[in-house]
């Protein structure tokens, strides 16, 4: 097969460096060149980047074949380029839905597998990697080779929010969920400050199988942390609309803002609009699940909304022993450095997931969009500084700046998943950018 | 209705299948893979509750037509079309550099495919008519350098097209010659995508209505069809300037 031609290869936050990248429907026989695998994009960061201009990318997404699906116990196995959005399409009419799905439905299943991602039900149902009964793989050595957490666990939770480092995804096999109906019972209210979001989410996760918010962060003082708190679970029959939700029509954002469009002033102007755009203090009742779980997706490429230089999103998790105040201190932090952000999500996270590098951890998650320019390298690593001290740590999929030596002071699972890397691929022939930035050279051994 | 494709495993053969498998159709692919046409069939029988049925069919092994086509109508089974999409695909440099590979394309895109569409004509006006729909392309439309070879061959095989729709159609033999431009499928994956690409699930959707309505040309995108028009019309002078 002939080599593909240098090209600028991007993510979802437009950062953009010279590869090669392969596409094809046979991953098993594309992948034996390719040193990662990617899906796609929706990765904010690096992960999915070229390490080098020489590096070979394999892009899964035309393998999308859906190889078995069992409509009594909901397993489905499909190729690792499968779109979620395709899945929802077919299956949702048949009462079927993902058991994790992030904020978008634009991702491929090897792309949910290798972040580990996590969804608005978290604190209940955990990381996708949970859902997830086997993995077929391509090793570094060639070899294809299947695993699950019975069949060769080490290699199956070193993969499961293992960055594509550990091997090629070519199947996954995972148990959907059945929901009562297509549709969403939904009550979100206005939350003026930081303690009250979190006591909302706090006292709202026993009861509501999905919990989120989004927090104006630009306003600090007393409303430090104001906003929207979002609840909700899968409507009954009963009270839902007997026909399925259509999914809206997407539009596309047609070209890139310019990068003065992003300032200080029409940032503060989205956040107060968003907030007061929520009129009544609180309302209830059925909504489109398309909206609810998926509200970033009714517009097409809206990341060129940050003008060609790109942004990132920076996600940390602050621990349960942080204690309440981390979030508000974390905030104050924010607004002093001025890294105002269109959309800043708060969620409360479950147990901590099985994955050797899986994000999530008992605790509060803060995830913030930040546009790339000369001052974000800063901003990053004051978060970082704070974060390490709460003993918090960063998620990988979203992350184009940490500096390595921070992020192994975040992560004390780094040895095992380095001693995982040296087992399954002793050549370091899988690599990404982002592993190159962060993972080299090898962590000290914790004595 | 009953649809059989060669070229279902990748493509717009796959979007085209999935696309038919939704509004219920029983399908046959047919491939030389059988058991990647196996994985394809598990697929979409996902997505239909029509019958899925795999056959071997190699478009480099003409010899083996003559099963095909009595497996396709085995028992006096009634097809209503037949698509092609499986085609080679080489550019100008890898062609010109060699030959060999060069006569396989020429043969299996011309001589190959028409051989079925002879077959699969005697067989469709037997049973009392059908159709049949091919995939050229655009590079047939005008000889271009990056698609010299390539396009000689889709030349060929729209010529033919259009003249076997002329002649059948009104004994019930619609033939259909679609024109894709340049969609985005592993075909084309290493090259650089021009301006008005398509996907290749748009395709499927405009070819499925074509097979609805009988259209006799298509163009897919759309777009294409304005800017083979100019295409066809810029002068040879221009043409031997131009890269594309
Ligand atoms: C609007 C938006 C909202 C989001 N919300 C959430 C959220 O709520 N929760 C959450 O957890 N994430 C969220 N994300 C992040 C997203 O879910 C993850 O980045 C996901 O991994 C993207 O999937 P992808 O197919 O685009 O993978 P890519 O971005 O292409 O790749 C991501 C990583 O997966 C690896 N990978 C991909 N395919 C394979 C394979 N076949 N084999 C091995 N490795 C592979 C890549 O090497 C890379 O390291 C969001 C992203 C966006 C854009
Ligand atoms: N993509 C474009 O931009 C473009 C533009 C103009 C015209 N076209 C034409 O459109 C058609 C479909 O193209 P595509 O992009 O969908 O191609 P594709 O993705 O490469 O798919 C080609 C299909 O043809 C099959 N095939 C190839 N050689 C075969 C053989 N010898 N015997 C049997 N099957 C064979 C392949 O099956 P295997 O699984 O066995 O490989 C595959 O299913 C082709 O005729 C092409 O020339 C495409």
């Amino acid at each position: 097969m002939p080599l593909p031609a240098l090209r600028s290869i991007s993510a979802w936050g437009l950062f953009a460096l010279p590869g090669r990248e392969r596409h094809s429907e046979s991953l098993e026989a594309a992948s034996a060149t390719a040193e990662l695998s990617r899906g796609l994009g929706r990765s904010y960061g690096d992960s999915s980047l070229p390490a080098t201009p020489e590096s070979e990318l394999l892009c899964t997404t035309l393998a999308d074949r859906i190889l078995a699906f069992d409509d009594s116990s909901g397993l489905l196995t499909g190729e690792a380029g499968l779109a979620l959005h395709e899945i929802h399409r077919l299956l949702m009419p048949r009462g079927w839905f993902a058991p994790v799905t992030p904020g978008t439905q634009f991702v491929t299943l090897g792309g949910m597998v290798a972040s580990d991602i996590h969804g608005k039900n978290h604190h209940k149902a955990g990381c996708f990697g949970d859902h997830v009964t086997s993995l077929r793989m391509r090793l570094a050595s060639g070899e294809v080779v299947n695993c699950g957490p019975d069949e060769r666990a080490e290699l199956f939770w070193a993969t499961v929010g293992g960055m594509g480092l550990t091997g090629h995804i070519l199947e996954v096999t995972f148990r959907m969920v059945r929901i009562p109906s297509p549709w969403i019972y939904q009550e979100s209210r206005r939350v003026p400050d930081i303690e009250s979001f979190i006591a909302g989410l706090k006292e709202s996760g026993p009861d509501w199988p999905m919990t989120m918010g989004w927090i104006d962060c630009v306003s600090g003082g007393a409303s430090l942390g104001r906003g929207i708190l979002m609840r909700g679970r899968w409507a009954e029959p009963a009270e839902a609309p007997a026909r399925f939700p259509a999914m809206p029509p997407r539009l596309t954002m047609p070209f890139f803002f310019p990068s003065w469009a992003l300032n200080p002033l029409s940032v503060r102007a989205f956040n107060i609009l968003y907030y007061w755009k929520h009129l009544a203090r609180e309302k209830r009742g059925v909504v489109s699940p398309w909206g609810f779980f998926y509200p970033l997706d009714a517009i097409h490429l809206w990341n060129r909304m940050y003008g060609r230089r790109g942004f990132t999103q920076y996600q940390c998790v602050l621990p349960e022993e942080a204690g309440q105040g981390a979030a508000r201190r974390f905030l104050e932090l924010l607004v002093k450095l001025g890294g105002a952000s269109f959309l800043c999500v708060i969620k409360d996270c479950g147990a901590e997931g099985r994955g050797l590098l899986s994000f999530p951890k008992p605790g509060i998650s803060i995830a913030l969009d930040l546009p790339l320019r000369d001052w974000t390298q800063r901003v990053v690593n004051e978060l970082n500084a704070f974060v390490i001290a709460e003993g918090g740590r960063i998620y990988l999929t979203k992350d184009t700046l940490t500096l390595p030596e921070d992020f192994a002071k975040m992560e004390p699972r780094l040895a095992a998943f380095d001693a995982a890397r040296r087992q399954f691929d002793p050549e370091r022939r899988l690599r990404s950018h982002q592993s190159e930035r962060l993972l080299e050279p090898a962590p000290k051994e914790m004595p | 209705m009953k649809t059989a494709i060669l070229g279902a495993s990748k493509g717009m053969g796959r979007a085209l299948a999935r696309v038919r498998a939704e509004r219920g159709d029983d399908l046959v692919l047919l491939g030389r893979d059988v058991e990647e046409l196996e994985r394809s069939a598990a697929d979409l029988r996902v997505r239909s509750r029509g019958a899925v049925t795999v056959i071997a069919c190699d478009l480099d092994a003409p010899d083996g037509f003559p099963a095909v086509i009595e497996a396709l109508f085995a028992g006096g089974a009634r097809l209503d079309n037949l698509v092609i999409t499986a085609a080679h695909f080489g550019t100008q440099d890898e062609l010109e550099a060699d030959p060999v590979r060069a006569r396989r394309l020429l043969t299996a895109n011309l001589a190959n495919t028409i051989e079925l569409c002879e077959r699969a004509r005697v067989a469709l006006l037997a049973q009392g008519g059908g159709t049949l729909c091919v995939f050229s392309s655009v590079a047939g439309d005008r000889g271009r350098k990056p698609v010299g070879l390539y396009g000689a061959s889709k030349a060929g095989l729209s010529h033919y097209l259009e003249a076997l729709d002329h002649k059948w159609r009104a004994a019930g033999l619609i033939t259909i010659c679609v024109k894709p431009g340049f969609v985005k499928t592993g075909m084309t994956a290493g090259l650089k995508p021009p301006p008005f690409a398509g996907e290749p699930d748009a395709v499927a959707r405009q070819v499925s209505d074509a097979l609805e309505r009988g259209t006799p040309l298509l163009y897919a995108p759309s777009i294409w069809r304005w800017v083979m028009l100019v295409i066809r019309h810029l002068p040879r002078f221009v043409m031997r300037r131009i890269s594309f």
